[in-house]
């Protein structure tokens, strides 16, 4: 009686186990469809996109799109291909990614280890600048780029993605900074230790985390950026999001799709690293926060 | 001079007062404990010693040199903490090094003090271990090598075996004892536990709302209590603290305890009675621990004057080594302390033994001690 209860337990369980994969690999192809489609159709002559099915597997294999969109496509008025603009964006992106963190790590530093009289209204305001939407400073930010004689350059713009980021990554680091305990600070105090010393021996090496996801964050925001990036640079200062859209809604000759999937990959790869790399950090820093409380 | 004197000390955060007009002397090699409930301004004291909290008055000596606007570390001390504070992302070699490396002490000394140190407190095993992977115990080890390897004038302790579990913390407890009559150096140490305070302190600061309450030996603050806060506070089981007279009597005055329906118990006040005479007719509170009330069998035969009464005993309560006895005086329940094998039964009258030479009394309206 037990027994044949048993099997039908173990026998429904094993049924709706099988409904829950079904249904995530169902999720999984839906999410995974996009990327195959793109890379699939990077390694096609056109004349095989052009025949119609996109979701066929290549007849015919070819690198040309590759080396089209990295170095040959016609952008805006020269054929120089994404390349000169890849490296623009990590021109832009490492620097910009480094100077917000370092900031955001000595704000939330400051705001919860040497609380001073208004740190509150500071923070608040910090915050604050995280919900103001791009478009608002545009005009304002061009003018000041211009002023200080930025405008048009990549230092403009990693000026801009600073000032942009640091409210998220003072967010970051003062909320996981509130958890660390203080009587650390005070035991490195009593050892001896001043202000550089205790955020570079005792506070930084703790921060492992949290600097993962602070840089994951930032990362992906600025490098995808296209906004400030199509507003604030010029002809040889354009991030890659900027390229890519020239590369593929230019407007002459014949559209090359298979060297606009080959581009956005390209486009899309840095981000693709960064996550895989260093993802499963990402969430156990979301965590971090969390449980420590 | 006293080695660190802490004189007329206030603190106040924003409009709170914290600490009201602190005055405490101690002397080089006394192991001064501070003690009170919680929120009673004593971690605060042991802070603003330490230097992690400015004042906002009076002054801090130690060995003569004011220190009130110098930095933690130029203050020549150093500090346990209760959660130990133990820097996770070093070994234990590197926690116990940090202090001497950030006085740019060169490293072969560095290794030869912390090996000196781990040997001292039985962690040189555990060297090369972070802190994550110790135990309390060995956490707590490793946070005095810490402090012990700086050799400072005054170590402050902030309720350092608080995170332990009981049997650990009584062997701690010993431990520190033994530390400090081993080397002799002025320790401060915050605590709750007045059983902690009793058994470690050489001098006793009582705390309540930022005031100092008594400062004294263990000795005086168990036996000569200022006042009810501290009478009550020390001590465990706590003293009995009864309501009661004082009449005029017929040759002398009496101490009268009522008895509920029976007739008041009237106890000769003795050597108390001329410092009790403005007292007479007026309430007062009669003070008495439970260990001087007992059965008159293991009365103090040494005790000058005993006294004895019927009191009926409303609970007894066998702990193996004692049998605590409740019966009821002034209204409240009060403890006796007998023999283990002693005859009692509750519900039964017992005749008590009162030792009056360790008897205290306080106004009742000023809580303060009068005899």
């Amino acid at each position: 009686m037990s027994a044949e209860a048993g099997t039908t337990g173990a026998r429904q369980s094993r049924l709706s186990r099988a409904l829950l994969y079904a249904l995530l690999i169902v999720f999984a192809v839906y999410y995974l469809l996009p990327l195959f489609v793109m890379l699939v159709n990077s390694v096609k002559p056109l004349s095989e996109i052009r025949g119609g099915n996109m979701l066929a597997l290549p007849h015919e294999f070819t690198t040309a799109p590759w080396k089209s969109a990295w170095n040959e496509a016609q952008i805006g008025v020269s054929a120089t291909g994404l390349a000169p603009y890849f490296i623009n964006s990590i021109l832009m992106v490492v620097p910009a990614v480094a100077i917000s963190l370092i900031v955001g790590a000595l704000n939330g530093y400051v705001l919860t280890k040497w609380r001073f009289p208004g740190a509150n209204v500071v923070f608040s305001l910090l915050l604050l600048s995280c919900f103001i939407p791009f478009q608002i400073v545009l005009i304002p930010m061009a003018r000041i780029l211009g002023i200080i004689g930025l405008a048009g350059s990549i230092s403009g713009l990693v000026l801009v993605h600073v000032v942009y980021g640091i409210g998220f990554t003072t967010l970051f680091f003062r909320n996981y900074y509130e958890a660390f305990p203080t009587e650390l600070i005070r035991a490195a105090q009593i050892d001896g230790a001043g202000f550089w010393r205790i955020f570079t021996r005792i506070l930084l090496p703790s921060s492992g985390p949290i600097v993962v996801v602070t840089i994951i964050w930032q990362f992906t925001n600025i490098w995808n950026d296209f906004l400030f990036g199509a507003s604030f640079s010029g002809f040889d200062s354009m991030p890659m999001t900027v390229a890519l859209n020239n590369l593929v809604s230019s407007s002459t000759g014949v559209k090359e799709y298979n060297v606009h999937f080959a581009g956005a990959i390209i486009a899309a790869l840095p981000t693709l690293v960064v996550y895989i790399v260093s993802g499963r950090y990402f969430v156990r820093g979301l965590m971090a926060g969390a449980v420590k409380g | 001079m006293a080695f660190l004197e802490i004189v007329d000390l206030e603190k106040s955060f924003g409009n709170v007062r914290v600490l009201k007009g602190i005055n405490l002397e101690v002397e080089e090699g006394d192991f001064l404990v501070l003690v009170g409930p919680s929120g009673c301004g004593k971690s605060t004291l042991l802070n603003t010693i330490a230097g992690l909290e400015p004042i906002s008055g009076g002054e801090i000596r130690i060995n003569g040199r004011v220190v009130n606007d110098l930095a933690p570390a130029k203050r020549d001390i150093a500090m346990v903490f209760q959660s130990y504070a133990l820097y996770p992302n070093m070994t234990v070699a590197g926690n116990i090094a940090f202090g001497m490396e950030m006085r740019g002490i060169p490293k072969a000394e560095r290794d030869r003090k912390v090996a000196e140190v781990a040997k001292m407190l039985q962690i040189d095993h555990l060297l090369d271990r972070r802190p994550s992977r110790l135990s309390g115990g060995q956490r707590q080890r490793v946070a005095m090598g810490r402090a012990l390897v700086r050799d400072p004038q005054v170590f402050l302790f902030d309720e350092p075996l608080s995170n332990l579990d009981a049997k650990l913390r009584v062997e701690m407890r010993t431990e520190i004892k033994r530390l400090h009559s081993s080397m002799g150096t002025t320790i401060v140490y915050v605590t709750h536990d007045q059983v902690e305070a009793m058994t470690l302190a050489t001098k006793i600061a009582v705390l309540k709302d930022g005031v100092l309450q008594q400062f004294g030996t263990p000795d005086e603050v168990y036996n000569d209590p200022a006042n009810i806060f501290v009478a009550d506070f020390m001590g465990s089981p706590a003293m009995n603290l009864i309501p009661a007279r004082v009449d005029a009597g017929a040759a002398e005055p009496m101490l009268v305890l009522d008895r509920g329906s029976e007739e008041p118990l009237r106890l000769p006040l003795n050597g108390a009675a001329p410092k009790l005479a403005n007292a007479v007719g007026g309430d007062i509170f009669f003070g008495i621990r439970p260990e001087a009330l007992t059965d008159p069998d293991s009365a103090d035969r040494t005790a000058s004057h005993v006294a004895h009464g019927e009191c009926t005993i409303e609970v007894v309560e066998p702990t193996g080594s004692d049998t605590f006895a409740i019966t009821r005086l002034g209204g409240k329940p009060v403890v006796a302390r007998l023999r283990a094998d002693a005859r009692v039964r509750a519900g039964e009258p017992m005749r008590l033994a009162f030792n009056l030479d360790k008897t205290v009394f306080f106004d009742a309206k000023t809580e303060q001690r009068i005899a």
